[in-house]
């Protein structure tokens, strides 16, 4: 018998083993299911192969196969050669990682299946660190996070670096799609999926997906804060066609970082003395460098 | 048909003949020739298939898992560097049960650099799950690349045809190159049981628990053991249609009543075949026994052609520093047992390209049966050695 989500074309069905309140389940549910049945999905190792698909259990109603951690922009260029090579060239492939397999261990594939410009939607649900295996720093963790592998203490603040910037790296590959996009503007992530599938050649999808667990906060919050991300500046929901900036999601009040750093267990420790203060400043300046730059408002 | 052909492009033949969809690779000395012959005949139009030039042996790899995963037919070829480099997506291959064809130009690893031929990358991944053939000459591996196809989608299983680097890949030796109709009549098309497409939706790649992971492992196991029959069965059909019994498990040579027998794999085989032949016209009792299939290895094959030989000569192109011979470890295995304890000497020779004679094959032989061998290095520069230490 099938299940609702089944009969109503979910790709990614309700049953699986994702955490309560899950922005890459949330994520991969609504961009998956605006892409269409269609498609071939290339997964990452990572929480959303591990969740979704243990044995005898998928909660995958398209085809769907995961290799390994690094080589899923591989695995997708190999399936769109065999698609031409066998004349089947009307579905969509869709490669999809965490922010450790596109931004880190990933990228080397990315850069080739970009370059050698694969019609393939490459999404990166960025959660900002390596989740499934107990929260350790990525290429995409932000400034001053606390991770396991950026512990805070009294000589650290946690991670020193800020966010690769993946869209800008897409976009110098001349990838002619490349967008950013969140949960909590759901409308809108449907919508530039719907367009990514369109389009010739490669297209990069940057998801903001939060993590309770790894983020430590309330599962509650999860939509509020993808949408805090976007009105502070700090996450900008952009989209460029063939290199030009063509949609920028302006913010119409703008909230001060604290905003979205104080429901966040992994930046607690910021709030804690003076040179928090001076780090949580420097947090703003990098939003309002974002806010200047597309500019967002 | 009868053609002078570089090893390279004998193999790039019976692969183009094999009709493959999708060729992905990346450069590496001494393989390059093989897919640069492929690109070309892409590029002549005398091969329909997708060339994928990928940022790394890694990518190679994972280009065709996923093409092979799609129902396409598929070919990587690599060295080396780019074997070892290969070797978590070759697990992962093998895992997924992908009937992936990779041909291997057998070459030293690194430090010290060498470009130069011995088995140590291919030896090195014995446990991957694949098929592994060693090529004595070039027909060898032309051959084995066609029957590579026919047995892996046969099996499930990925195959990879060895040939050593330079000797084989770089050397022009006459071969026969079958006709197309030949090939046809041979490989049936693939029609893989599973595969990704939208039609018809599978999970491919899943999450296991303790529960059902050790399943999977003795899955593949019995599948490279039951293999073992498949080799003599599509060998057999080789030679009905073209004419040659190069698809066996092993060779064995000039044993009759041999009190002492060679083995080795590759290239090498040739050079102790010649070294036997002198041994027995000055009246030596010796022979020699070919290894072509080492995974899964031909226990039985082994054990029967060797039955009653009191001494066995091992010859090692690769090394497991610090551990027993890798071929000499598995002869043992085949041979001792019941009533035989027979006298097995390892021989290691030919290490990053060093040449291996036909005297120092009758120099193994005379050591072996002049007194217990444990392991002697062939050949070893000595003075090089002190100059080291000095």
């Amino acid at each position: 018998m099938k299940s609702g989500d089944e009969i109503k074309g979910y790709p990614l069905v309700a049953g699986h083993r994702g955490c309560q309140g899950c922005g890459q389940a949330l994520a991969a549910r609504i961009a998956l299911k605006a892409a269409g049945r269609k498609v071939v999905l290339v997964n990452a190792t990572g929480c959303l192969e591990v969740f979704t698909t243990a044995y005898p259990y998928s909660a995958w109603t398209v085809p769907w196969i995961h290799s390994l951690f690094e080589n899923t922009a591989a695995v997708a260029s190999g399936v769109d050669a065999a698609y031409r090579a066998m004349g089947k060239d009307n579905a969509v492939i869709i490669a999809q990682a965490g922010d450790g397999g596109t931004a880190d261990i990933g990228i080397q594939a990315i850069s080739g299946m970009f370059e050698r410009r694969h019609p393939i939607l490459f999404i990166c649900y960025d959660n900002e660190a390596y989740m499934n295996t107990g929260i350790q720093r990525s290429g995409l963790t932000p400034l001053y996070a606390y991770t396991s592998t950026t512990p805070t203490g009294k000589a650290s603040l946690g991670n020193v670096s800020t966010k690769k910037d993946m869209i800008q790296i897409a976009l110098a590959h001349g990838v002619p799609y490349v967008a950013s996009a969140t949960i909590a503007y759901y409308r809108d992530l449907e919508k530039k999926v719907q367009k990514a599938v369109r389009v010739m050649g490669p297209r990069y999808l940057h998801l903001h997906a939060p993590c309770p667990l790894g983020w430590d906060y309330d599962p509650a919050l999860t939509v509020k804060i993808s949408r805090l991300a976007v009105q502070t500046g700090l996450f900008p929901l952009v989209e460029y066609e063939n290199g030009q900036l063509v949609s920028v999601r302006k913010i119409s009040k703008k909230l001060p970082v604290e905003e979205y750093l104080k429901l966040q267990g992994r930046f607690h420790h910021l709030f804690d003395s003076e040179e928090g203060k001076k780090a949580i400043a420097r947090i703003q300046a990098i939003a309002d460098a974002n806010i200047a730059h597309y500019p967002l408002m | 048909m009868k053609r002078v052909l570089e090893g390279s492009l004998a193999v790039a033949e019976a692969v183009k003949l094999c009709r493959p969809q999708v060729v992905s690779a990346y450069p590496i000395t001494p393989q390059t020739h093989i897919v640069e012959h492929l690109a070309k005949f892409v590029a002549d139009g005398e091969l329909s298939a997708e060339v994928v030039n990928v940022e790394s042996e890694h990518s190679a790899a994972s280009v065709v898992l996923g093409a092979t995963a799609s129902g396409a037919r598929s070919y990587t070829a690599t060295s080396s560097q780019g074997l070892i480099l290969m070797a978590e997506v070759l697990f992962n291959i093998s895992g997924l049960r992908l009937p992936v064809v990779m041909g291997v130009a057998n070459r030293a690893l690194s430090a010290p650099i060498s470009i130069w031929n011995d088995q140590q990358d291919s030896m090195s991944l014995r446990d991957s799950g694949w098929f592994q053939v060693y090529a004595e000459n070039n027909q060898s591996a032309l051959d084995w690349h066609i029957a590579g196809y026919h047995l892996a989608e046969l099996t499930s299983l990925p195959i990879m045809i060895c040939m050593d680097g330079y000797i084989l890949t770089h050397a022009y030796e006459p071969v026969d190159i079958p006709e197309q109709e030949q090939v046809d009549a041979f490989l049936p098309s693939y029609t893989p049981k599973i595969r990704l497409d939208p039609d018809s939706p599978i999970t491919l790649g899943v999450l296991t628990e303790p529960d059902a992971y050790m399943e999977t492992r003795f899955t593949l196991h019995q599948a490279l053991k039951t293999a073992l029959d498949h080799v003599e069965g599509v060998g057999k059909k080789f030679s009905r249609i073209f004419g040659r019994d190069s698809i066996q498990l092993v060779e064995g040579y000039r044993l009759e009543d041999a009190e002492v027998a060679v083995v080795a794999t590759g290239s090498v085989v040739g050079t102790v075949k010649e070294a036997v032949d002198d041994l027995r016209s000055s009246g030596r009792r010796v022979g020699a026994l070919g290894l072509r299939v080492f995974r899964p290895f031909p226990r039985h094959a082994v054990r029967s052609v060797l039955a009653n030989i009191p001494h066995i000569a091992v010859l090692e192109k690769a090394l497991s520093p610090g551990g027993p011979g890798i071929l000499s470890a598995d002869i043992k295995d085949a041979l001792y047992g019941d009533t035989r304890w027979p006298h097995i000497a390892r021989f290691v020779a030919g290490l990053g390209g060093r040449d291996i004679t036909v005297e120092q094959v009758e120099e193994m032989v005379l050591k072996t049966l002049t007194g217990k061998v444990e392991e002697h290095f062939l050949g070893l520069n000595t003075s090089l050695l002190e100059q080291g230490e000095g």
